[in-house]
């Protein structure tokens, strides 16, 4: 058995509520999981579902209310950002709007250096590393002096997944990567997920609305209903044979591209549309 | 609501006894050049303590600041040093006149930035370059250089109205507006420079949402659409930045009022803070801040009026 | 910045100086402040005379070749006087703003940037400082100081930095949560470098703008103090001179109106620098597009509004609902031509009939929903083509008869649920309203109507939704009010662009199940613009696969899915998920062997 590279246990992510009388707010309760060296862990639910805070929780950019998150051996939930950067340096991040997580105003070279460099990696060998990283997301080599305007959203993504690679992660957190690509580029960018996995050997927490995403490239996946847990396991059993009812409904309430197919779906959606989903505990 | 206005209101009483307060420190930082600023520069060393014993300045601060600040809160904000007259009275005489022109000034600005701004978001094309044009030029034009400028134009050279002093609306509204006219203008052009674009650029703003294509999807006709939904839903950030002006104009009065001969509250700050009388500098801190706080209360209350998401928060 | 060639003629890395200098108002601007200053410098040698220096025999003289701008009442020089007061005056104004500024910028970027109490205690000392009028503050000040200008304004500077906080502040909480930020901070990037790389350049533009502002504001606040004889009235400057000039206000008017044209165009050059700048900012984000389009349509273009020939015709056949042929729509481009973003559209829609247009992002599958209710967004105009509904073309019809057929034949349902309902007015009043003035119903049987609408569309407690706000309700609900909304005045033909996109899948599939029902109860035609595949296999009869302006295919849902003709549609499919293999199940032995 490989010991897991990232063990959450029963996280609770609440936050303070706004203003005099508002209410804390629980997004994430109870959650436990864990990813291994060079796995793909799916997370999928829908808006509200708390998929992206267990992320952002694991990065440290919200707050840990209870429970534990181990990253290679060490506690990170409540590290500060000074011993989180000793014991996570090499913890990444892949978000989903490729538009607002790259500065505008600087240049794709400036955006890549700005990891190696702040890691302490040598300017020059940060430059040559860098050159390495467009290819390996298939970039042209001009595009180091262009600003992320000038590139499509498939092409700002690969930029976002060239600065993730650049210190040689071995854990992605990749938030929702592909919703605010097209149907075509979205496949692509699936694929070299894929392809950068099984040559370098890192590992995803891939977060995802869209369960065909998901399943195209996890080994496990949790569906996570209102912040919790819903169903955890195996992914072909998760998505071809689910046993909790939301996730049943999750995957009948997705529509096939098959006229045919679909009819029938819809027909098994219809009936189960009545059975009311068991709130977990 | 109720609560939300409350809890604003409340915290606007507060700043305001704060910045009193704040205020009142200032202005017993240094007693000595005040008591010299009384006497005179040539004044020994001798007679400033003793006038500054005799105005109570020796005291501790705090102790000062509790007994003015009890007085306060029933309506006694002390004397005059210079003319002995009770503060309440010299700003209670003076008050009125200020506030004519203000609040004047005030339904100017709210009356043109209307117009201009909604001409400006519909029509576009020359009127609107026209606005933007003159809202930078009034804006940018000190109010008091503009007042100078009216008063030698149309005043002096071409004689339409009274260069100086001031006529009350009671005793005749003819005179009234022949000595305020001026005056008013030259407060009301920074205003509605400020506040036309405002209105311009939420209308614009409003005019892209997407809620204005879909009523419109339904048939309602583009002139209501404008003036029903977009109107409305745009008038917040205006009418906000008119409270703020309306508060900025008892900065620009003090100007105007010298420069017209106005007996207001302006002119007789700035003889009060030449003349070192703290006394009324204070009273007419105080004035000012309590038009702050009600002007505040009432913004509150028309942006709840305008917006259900104001009125509605908790 | 880094300082390289850029590849093309790209205007949008110059830097900003260079830009606003490009300008010619802002060239005009930087000159006259250059000119000014230089002239305050060499005040002496320009003017000739000492500004001191007392002519006895020549007081109130008009301009001449000796006083260019005549003497003061004293017999001085006023062109001396007005050279030698510039440097004090700009120099008092700006000690103002250097202290605004700083404090400001400093405040606003610790209390942006961290959060919590420096972000409390700093909105509250701003909300402070801005309480009282500056000149009211500044009569407190001088009460205690004195005489003493640079010490007022430095009370000034302090004043004004409430307003530059906020302005930072509110600069720096745009970006602190923008995801470029969250990701340096898990690259293990510094707060400072953060600060510094991330969070400055973004405050930058819009703190220069605020400085410009606040220097007019400090000018004409210092000649004002020193105008109401609050100054050191023998300290020289601008305001000292209009003193001199109001006392002769009645017998050497021109005395005055050169220190007033001096403080007046200062300030106006200050603020127009201001906006110059900013405009300059404006145009470098990304609706450079925007802004072009908004400067009015470029009068050159190729053809004219429609095609007579193409409109002449009536369709075909009398059945179809609509009828678009050769519809091409254009922006105004940047160089004048025309951007057609559709080029030749066909389309049409039988009775009845739901019709798919699918298509990726920019295809141009919303400017064609867009043309057919003749709601495109500013610039945008049909330029070829005609659109037939129930047998009229609206494209060459009057605005007046296309506000009857709006929501009474055609209605539209958006795609963003929430941002499409007017968030001042409930949701109630928002159905009623179209409903009295396309169907002329009174206030009771409107209302009775809205109820019953709101039932049809699935809502369960029609009484409560009715009387909500739109931030009451949920985006599901608000997307069933929309459909409730576009049903409402009875249409034949509806247009949904995207309306399940914004939603989740389970709520999607609830959305999609109303269509399909009140398609069966209403016998109404639907066109459906969506990029999911799925949804048009779930609930269209035909479907149009749209390609950068184009349609490329049209037919049959089951003859289309079954087999795909254009390669275009055949990529389409072969993106597609829903068959892809799931992943073989981890083997932890080779991720080892892999990592050695």
């Amino acid at each position: 058995m490989v010991e897991p590279l990232l063990i959450i246990d029963r996280l609770t992510v609440t936050y303070p509520g706004r203003g005099l009388r508002a209410r804390p707010f629980t997004a994430v309760r109870d959650v436990s999981l864990d990813v291994r060296p060079g796995e793909t862990v799916g997370l999928v639910g829908e808006s509200g579902s708390g998929k992206s805070t267990i992320g952002r929780a694991v990065l440290g950019l919200a707050p840990v209310t209870s429970g534990t998150i181990r990253y290679a051996g060490h506690d990170i939930s409540r590290a500060r950002r000074g011993e989180w950067r000793k014991l996570a340096g090499d913890l990444q991040v892949v978000f989903q709007d490729p538009y607002s997580s790259l500065n505008p105003a600087l240049t794709v070279e400036t955006i890549l250096m700005e990891p190696l460099t702040a890691g302490g990696v040598p300017k020059r060998e940060a430059a040559q590393r860098i050159r390495g990283l467009l290819d390996a997301v298939r970039l042209p080599k001009d595009s180091l002096d262009r600003l992320p305007r000038e590139f499509s959203g498939g092409q700002r993504q690969r930029i976002a997944i060239a600065r993730a690679l650049s210190v040689r992660p071995r854990l992605i957190i990749c938030d929702e990567p592909v919703s605010a690509l097209d149907l075509s580029t979205q496949a692509r960018v699936l694929a070299m997920f894929r392809e950068i996995q099984e040559t370098s050997g890192v590992a995803y927490l891939f977060i995802s609305h869209d369960i065909s995403v998901v399943r195209t490239l996890s080994h496990r996946v949790g569906v996570l209903y209102r912040g919790r847990i819903a169903e955890w396991g195996e992914c072909a059993q998760v998505t071809e044979r689910p046993a909790h009812p939301y996730t049943q409904r999750l995957l009948l309430a997705a529509p096939v591209a098959d006229p045919i197919r679909q009819a029938r779906r819809r027909d098994r959606w219809l009936a189960a549309r009545s059975n009311t989903i068991p709130q977990p505990r | 609501m109720l609560w939300y206005i409350l809890q604003r209101f409340l915290a606007s009483l507060m700043l305001i006894a704060v910045v009193i307060a704040g205020t009142f420190f200032i202005l017993h930082l240094s007693t000595d050049k005040v008591a010299r600023g009384i006497l005179g520069p040539d004044a020994t060393q001798e007679v400033v303590l003793q006038k500054k014993q005799e105005l109570g300045l020796d005291r501790p601060i705090v102790t000062q600041f509790a007994d003015w600040a009890a007085r306060a809160l029933h309506g006694d904000l002390g004397r005059s040093w210079f003319s002995g007259e009770p503060v309440i009275t010299a700003i209670a005489t003076r008050l009125p006149v200020t506030l004519a022109i203000i609040t004047a000034a005030t339904v100017l600005i709210a009356a043109v930035s209307l117009v201009l701004g909604v001409l400006a978001a519909t029509r576009r094309g020359w009127i609107d370059q026209a606005v933007q044009v003159l809202s930078v030029m009034g804006f940018a034009i000190p109010n008091f250089i503009l007042a100078i400028l009216l008063v030698s134009v149309f005043a002096i050279r071409l004689g339409w109205f009274r260069a100086v002093g001031y006529q009350s609306l009671f005793d005749s509204p003819a005179g009234w507006l022949d000595t305020v006219t001026l005056p008013v203008i030259a407060l009301a052009v920074s205003g509605i420079s400020g506040v036309a674009p405002q209105v311009r650029g939420a209308l614009l703003d409003a005019l892209g949402k997407d809620y204005v294509r879909t009523l419109r999807s339904r048939g309602l006709p583009w002139r209501r659409v404008v003036y029903r939904h977009v109107l409305r839903g745009s008038m917040g950030p205006a009418l906000s930045m008119l409270g703020v002006h309306f508060i900025g104009m008892f900065g620009g009065a003090v100007l105007i009022e010298r420069i017209f001969a106005i007996p207001g509250i302006g002119q007789m700050s700035v003889n009060a803070a030449l003349n070192s009388d703290v006394p009324l500098v204070m009273g007419f801190v105080v004035a000012v801040s309590f038009f702050v706080v009600l002007l505040n209360l009432i913004v509150d209350l028309i942006q709840a009026w305008l917006d259900p998401r104001v009125r509605m928060t908790t | 910045m880094i300082d390289r060639k850029p590849p093309g003629p790209d205007t949008r890395r110059r830097s900003l100086m260079a830009r606003v200098l490009q300008n010619p108002l802002g060239a005009i601007c930087l000159g006259y402040l250059v000119l000014t200053i230089l002239a305050g410098f060499m005040a002496s040698s320009i003017s000739g005379h000492h500004p001191n220096e007392v002519f006895p025999r020549e007081i109130r003289l008009g301009p001449s070749a000796a006083h260019w701008m005549g003497t003061d009442s004293s017999g001085r020089d006023i062109f001396s006087r007005l050279l030698h007061g510039t440097l004090p005056t700009l120099r008092d104004a700006s000690i103002a703003v250097i202290v605004a500024s700083l404090l400001g910028t400093l405040f606003g970027l610790v209390a942006g940037y961290f959060g919590k109490w420096p972000e409390k205690i700093g909105t509250r000392v701003a909300d402070l400082l801005m309480a009282l009028p500056g000149l009211v503050v500044l009569l407190a000040v001088r009460t205690v100081v004195g005489p003493s200008m640079p010490l007022m304004m430095i009370a000034l500077g302090i004043v004004m930095s409430g307003g530059f906080f906020r302005v930072v502040h509110a600069a720096v909480l745009g970006v602190r949560n923008e995801l470029f930020v969250d990701a340096a901070r898990v690259f293990r990037v510094s707060d400072t470098r953060i600060i510094l790389r991330h969070i400055l350049p973004t405050v930058r533009g819009p703190a220069v703008i605020l400085a410009a502002n606040l220097m007019a504001i400090s000018i004409a606040i210092q000649a004002g103090l020193v105008f109401l004889g609050l100054g050191d009235l023998f300290a020289p400057g601008w305001g000292n001179l209009l003193n001199g000039g109001f006392a002769n206000i009645y017998i050497a008017p021109l005395e005055l109106l050169w220190p007033s044209v001096a403080i007046g165009l200062t300030c106006v050059i200050f603020f127009l620098f201001g906006n110059v700048v900013r405009d300059e900012l404006a145009r470098t984000g990304i609706n450079a597009a925007a802004v072009a389009r908004g400067q009015g349509a470029a009068d050159g273009n190729a053809r004219h509004r429609h095609d007579p020939a193409a409109a002449d015709e009536a369709p075909t056949d009398g059945q179809a609902v609509l009828g678009v042929r050769g519809l091409v729509v254009g922006y105004p481009g940047a160089d004048g031509r025309v951007n057609r973003v559709v080029d030749g559209v066909d389309l049409r829609i039988a009775r009845g009939e739901i019709h798919g247009l699918i298509g990726e992002s920019g295809s141009g599958k919303s400017q064609v929903v867009l043309s057919i209710i003749r709601l495109l967004p500013e610039g945008g105009r049909i330029v070829a083509g005609s659109i037939f509904l129930g047998g009229r073309d609206v494209v060459r019809m009057m605005e007046r008869e296309m506000d009857r057929l709006r929501g009474r034949y055609v209605a539209y349902i958006p795609q963003e649920p929430m941002s499409n309902l007017d968030p001042v007015f409930t949701v109630g009043s928002q159905l009623v309203e179209p409903m009295r003035i396309q169907l002329g119903l009174g206030r009771r049987a409107a209302r009775n109507r809205a109820m019953e609408l709101l039932e049809q569309v699935g809502i369960d407690d029609p009484k409560r939704v009715f009387d909500s706000y739109p931030h009451q309700i949920s985006g599901g609900m608000a997307q069933r009010i929309l459909i409730a909304g576009a049903i409402s005045c009875g249409p034949t033909l509806l247009i949904a662009d995207e309306p399940t996109t914004a939603l989740d899948v389970t709520i999607q599939a609830e959305i999609l199940e109303l269509l399909r029902e009140l398609r069966r109860q209403l016998d109404l035609a639907v066109l459906l613009v969506t990029h999911n595949l799925g949804v048009v296999a779930d609930i269209c009869d035909k479907v149009s696969v749209m390609q950068s302006g184009r349609i490329v295919e049209t037919g049959s849902v089951g003859d289309i899915f079954a087999d795909p003709g254009h390669p275009y549609t055949r990529a389409l499919f072969a993106a597609t998920l829903d068959d892809a293999p799931t992943r073989a199940p981890y083997a932890s032995g080779l991720i080892e062997a892999n990592h050695g």
